[in-house]
């Protein structure tokens, strides 16, 4: 009896060991894969974070070192760069971008839906050139098309007005979200809009009453990235819009920097904190929808 | 009225690919008929154009005397069922059965008395107030066919409706169907039913005449008795009834059938039916149609398999080098059909000769079969 027990004794407890063994290495990794993680992590967000940091310090001790934490945290930055070296305060600006944003944001929505629709549910004369063109242009740089664009509005008289940045969009000249909206509804079935064109609905109904929810994360992506990429478009008002009280934030930042003959650095960095806060604030908001919305698969009705 | 009528129906896709071939189809007022066939007999295509959702190449499509072709699905007097339910998954099953009244502009109070009375129909009442995600497949189906009924149409159209179903549901949703359907008759209503499936049962029980197609073609119209006792061709008497019917290829000769090295009388009736010109043909017996017996004239055959089902075995024999399948009952089976060698003799009253190049039954007819 003896001699049959101490194998076993010995079985088990080389087995402890070596769950205890494999304890210790699950352990060890999981130290290195996040301390790893954490450290490049860091790296990366360390520019935002002194940005973040260098907004609450004083002008001269912004490049005395590249350490984030302000030795003497100071809001100066913030109530002079609010004021603005124009007649206007900061909060004009954001008006401004407010302005130019939400036109912007619903003409694209709207646009981009209906011309995404067609392409994805009616066959119509010229389509697949159409649709080839839509494609075309979303590969063509946008410089390109500035010129003659510039040209074409200012025979239209629109210079110096939010028109040349509505328009475009409210026409549906964001060829990305079209083509976004096109792929994500050949993911839809087609059986709900059958069924609601059996229960009597043409085609507009069906497409407010039908697609439109069923679009709903991916319109919610358009009109984020829409959102974010107005929000950081620079060339577009530069090129179009000359009078100060009617700059977006964007142009406001290079205002400052323009106007004083020694930059000055903390309210530059405190007005680039509150510039990129809205756009932070709405993707963390909308983060679920968005995701949702890019990976953009087919569900079950 | 909502007699449906299909004329010399076409369907062609991208100018080259016909798959509907010209079709003529009567559908009498308030009958049940089934399209039937295999996976891509153009059956859905077919009841898509009557339907409206899909043009129409070639032909007429007549709703209630009225010609249809050019009409949008809303104004055919139809309501459709969908395989997958299509319900629209961001409303509630009332807003899902309201739908197409409110897009009418019909008054609230109507639309609240039309839903309550279709939901008592369909015993739906708790699910008013849930989202489609929320309901479990039979219950989604009862929506999709609440959808349907809230419209009192002339015609219902049902497209597989029953396949994503379970199997024990899809026999409970069946007499479902088939009882709603007396139940709106005896009310005077008098639907028309299309009803398109794969599944021989389901138009079995469900039809009151089954339209057979394949590949575009109707093969035959006919009531569910019909269909089974006198197939027109191979491919009904192969598509209809469970087992298949056995189809073996033999000559013919002098009243008998040759096959391999045995004789089969056909029994004085067929003899005298077909004319007695020798020729190929197929030999059609239903499984359920053989008796085991231990002598007389029979088809020897080896058995090599036999599956119990219960009342009665499935048993599969070889004969000549060919798979013939009968069913006998399980006492018959415990009696005769232990040895090695069985005897299988077909009853001859219901055999069936298909002419071998066109698939004709030519037992039907007293037709004579190509030399």
């Amino acid at each position: 009896m003896t001699d049959m027990t101490l194998p076993k004794t010995t079985a088990r407890s080389l087995d402890e060991a070596a769950a205890a063994k494999r304890a210790r290495m699950d352990l060890i990794s999981a130290v290195v894969r996040y301390s790893l993680l954490f450290g490049v992590g860091f790296l990366m967000l360390y520019p935002l974070i002194w940005l973040v940091g260098a907004s609450f310090k004083t002008n001269s001790e912004i490049f005395a070192g590249a350490g984030f934490l302000p030795e003497s945290p100071t809001l100066e930055g913030y109530i002079q760069g609010w004021q603005t070296s124009t007649p206007y305060t900061f909060g004009r600006f954001f008006w401004n971008s407010f302005l130019i944003i939400l036109p912007k944001v619903i003409g694209t929505a709207i646009s981009c839906t209906m011309v995404a629709y067609a392409f994805a549910r009616f066959d119509f004369p010229f389509k697949k050139i159409l649709f080839g063109s839509v494609i075309a242009v979303l590969l063509l740089p946008n410089v390109v098309t500035r010129i003659p664009q510039y040209i074409l509005f200012r025979d239209l008289g629109w210079l110096d007005s939010f028109l040349p940045l509505w328009v475009p969009s409210a026409l549906a000249g964001d060829a990305f979200f079209v083509f976004m909206l096109v792929q994500f509804l050949r993911s839809l079935p087609t059986d709900m809009e059958e069924a609601a064109r059996v229960d009597g609905a043409n085609s507009l109904q069906t497409l407010i009453f039908i697609v439109v929810p069923m679009l709903g994360p991916a319109l919610v992506s358009v009109c984020l990235f829409q959102f974010m990429w107005t929000m950081n478009d620079f060339l577009g008002p530069l090129i179009y819009i000359s009078s100060v009280d009617k700059y977006p934030v964007s142009l406001a930042l290079k205002l400052s920097i323009d106007t004083t003959e020694a930059f000055e650095w903390n309210r530059i960095l405190a007005m680039s904190v509150l510039t990129i806060t809205p756009a932070l604030v709405v993707f963390f908001a909308a983060q679920r929808y968005f995701i949702e919305g890019i990976s953009a698969g087919g569900r079950k009705g | 009225m909502a007699q449906v009528q299909l004329k010399n129906l076409e369907k062609v896709y991208n100018k080259t690919n016909k798959v509907v071939h010209g079709i003529n189809l009567d559908i009498k007022d308030g009958e049940f008929m089934v399209l039937v066939g295999p996976s891509g007999c153009a059956k859905s295509t077919t009841l898509r154009m009557i339907a409206g959702l899909e043009d129409i190449t070639g032909g007429d499509v007549i709703i209630g005397g009225e010609r249809v072709n050019d009409l949008s699905p809303s104004k055919r007097q139809i309501a459709m069922v969908f395989q997958n339910y299509a319900l629209y998954p961001h409303m509630k099953v009332r807003g899902n059965l309201s739908f197409g009244l409110r897009i009418a502009g019909r008054p609230k109070a109507e639309i609240q008395a039309a839903v309550d009375k279709v939901a008592e129909i369909l015993e739906i009442e708790p699910l008013l107030d849930r989202l489609p995600k929320q309901l479990s497949g039979g219950q989604a189906q009862r929506v999709a066919l609440g959808r349907a009924l809230i419209k009192n149409p002339g015609v219902f159209l049902f497209d597989e409706p029953l396949s994503n179903l379970d199997a024990k549901l899809r026999a409970s949703m069946r007499v479902r169907i088939t009882d709603l359907h007396r139940q709106l008759k005896a009310e005077g209503s008098s639907p028309t039913v299309v009803y398109v499936t794969h599944d021989q049962t389901e138009a079995m029980t469900m039809g009151d005449r089954i339209c057979v197609m394949q590949a575009g073609r109707i093969m035959q119209v006919a009531t569910p008795k019909e269909l089974y006792n006198a197939p027109a061709n191979l491919f009904v008497a192969g598509f209809i009834g469970t087992p298949e019917m056995n189809l073996v290829e033999g000559a013919m000769e002098g009243g008998e059938f040759i096959l391999g090295g045995q004789r089969l009388a056909l029994g004085n009736d067929l003899a005298a039916r077909l004319s007695s010109q020798p020729g190929s043909a197929v030999l059609g017996i239903r499984p359920q149609q053989f008796s085991l017996v231990s002598e007389g004239p029979a088809l020897q055959a080896k058995l090599v398999n036999a599956e119990f089902m219960g009342h009665e075995v499935y048993m599969h024999a070889d004969c000549e080098g060919r798979r013939l399948i009968s069913v006998v009952g399980a006492a018959e089976f415990e009696a005769r059909g232990q040895s090695e060698v069985i005897r299988l003799r077909p009853d001859p009253k219901t055999l069936h000769v298909f002419d071998k190049s066109d698939g004709r039954n030519v037992s039907l007819h007293g037709g004579s079969i190509a030399a």
